[in-house]
């Protein structure tokens, strides 16, 4: 009961829309609550999770999606992406749940460690500058294939 | 379940996690951070433990870190430096509350 063994659980976050930004990052905030060490490997589109200019302005994506309730014609038009992501922003603040750049800042005090996919990174045109600061490091895949050696790893 | 922490026997559930608030007293929740290796409370531990008692009373369930912090005045870099293995469990272990079902 007193003695917990430590697990490590590696996150990889390959998604750039806002809904699913968060799976990753909500469960690496409660690996760190419940003690347990935690890293998260942003990668393609989850690069935009990390990005400084878009981690505010992610959008959730109606068209293709089965779980929003707009038909594929309706969700197609101008302003409806828009529409949706605002109204989820909305309802995520009503629950108390953090703006993803405020789920970043929480996830480094608590000790979880970012990093940027370095493919992804070069993919985009992008530099450590223009990346949230909480961000460690850029690494290769295989420096995260070593560093998540004994993890747990969860591919989102 | 039951156990004795500093004398007085407690409810707890098979995690550990004190079922009734009520029989804790601060000799208990000084026993149960020995327990669980955090060693001596300071004045950081108890403000933290204090606004988790207070706030399980008024709000009927358990806060979880990012409630803690808001309403405690502890940074949350602090609070993981005060409860270093996972403030998500152990400040509730501590304090003698339910273990939190919040996620955040």
């Amino acid at each position: 009961m007193s003695e917990e063994k430590t697990r490590k659980l590696a996150i990889i976050c390959s998604k750039g829309s806002l809904d699913m930004a968060y799976p990753g990052l909500i469960l690496a905030n409660a690996a760190r609550m419940a003690g347990h060490d935690a890293m998260l490997f942003f990668t393609f589109w989850g690069l935009d999770v990390v990005n400084a200019k878009k981690v505010d302005h992610l959008h959730l994506s109606p068209l293709g999606n089965p779980s929003v309730p707009v038909p594929a014609m309706v969700a197609g038009l101008p302003g409806v992406e828009a529409l949706a992501s605002r109204m989820m922003r909305s309802e995520m603040e009503k629950h108390h749940i953090p703006p993803v750049r405020e789920m970043l800042e929480m996830l480094d005090d608590a000790g979880a460690e970012l990093y940027a996919c370095q493919m992804a990174v070069d993919l985009f045109g992008l530099t450590k500058d223009d990346l949230i600061p909480q961000v460690k490091s850029i690494i290769s895949a295989m420096d995260f294939i070593d560093m998540s050696e004994g993890a747990q790893v969860v591919f989102v | 379940m039951k156990k004795t922490y500093a004398g007085v026997e407690v409810e707890v559930d098979a995690e550990g996690f004190m079922t009734h608030p009520e029989q804790w007293s601060r000799e208990v929740g000084v026993a149960i951070a020995k327990e669980q290796g955090l060693g001596a409370l300071t004045d950081a531990h108890w403000k933290v433990v204090d606004f988790v008692r207070g706030d399980t009373a008024s709000q009927g369930q358990s806060p979880g870190p990012r409630r803690i912090v808001q309403g405690s005045g502890v940074s949350m870099k602090d609070l993981y430096a005060l409860f270093p293995k996972g403030p998500g469990k152990l400040v509730a272990r501590v304090a003698g509350v339910p273990k939190p079902k919040a996620c955040l």
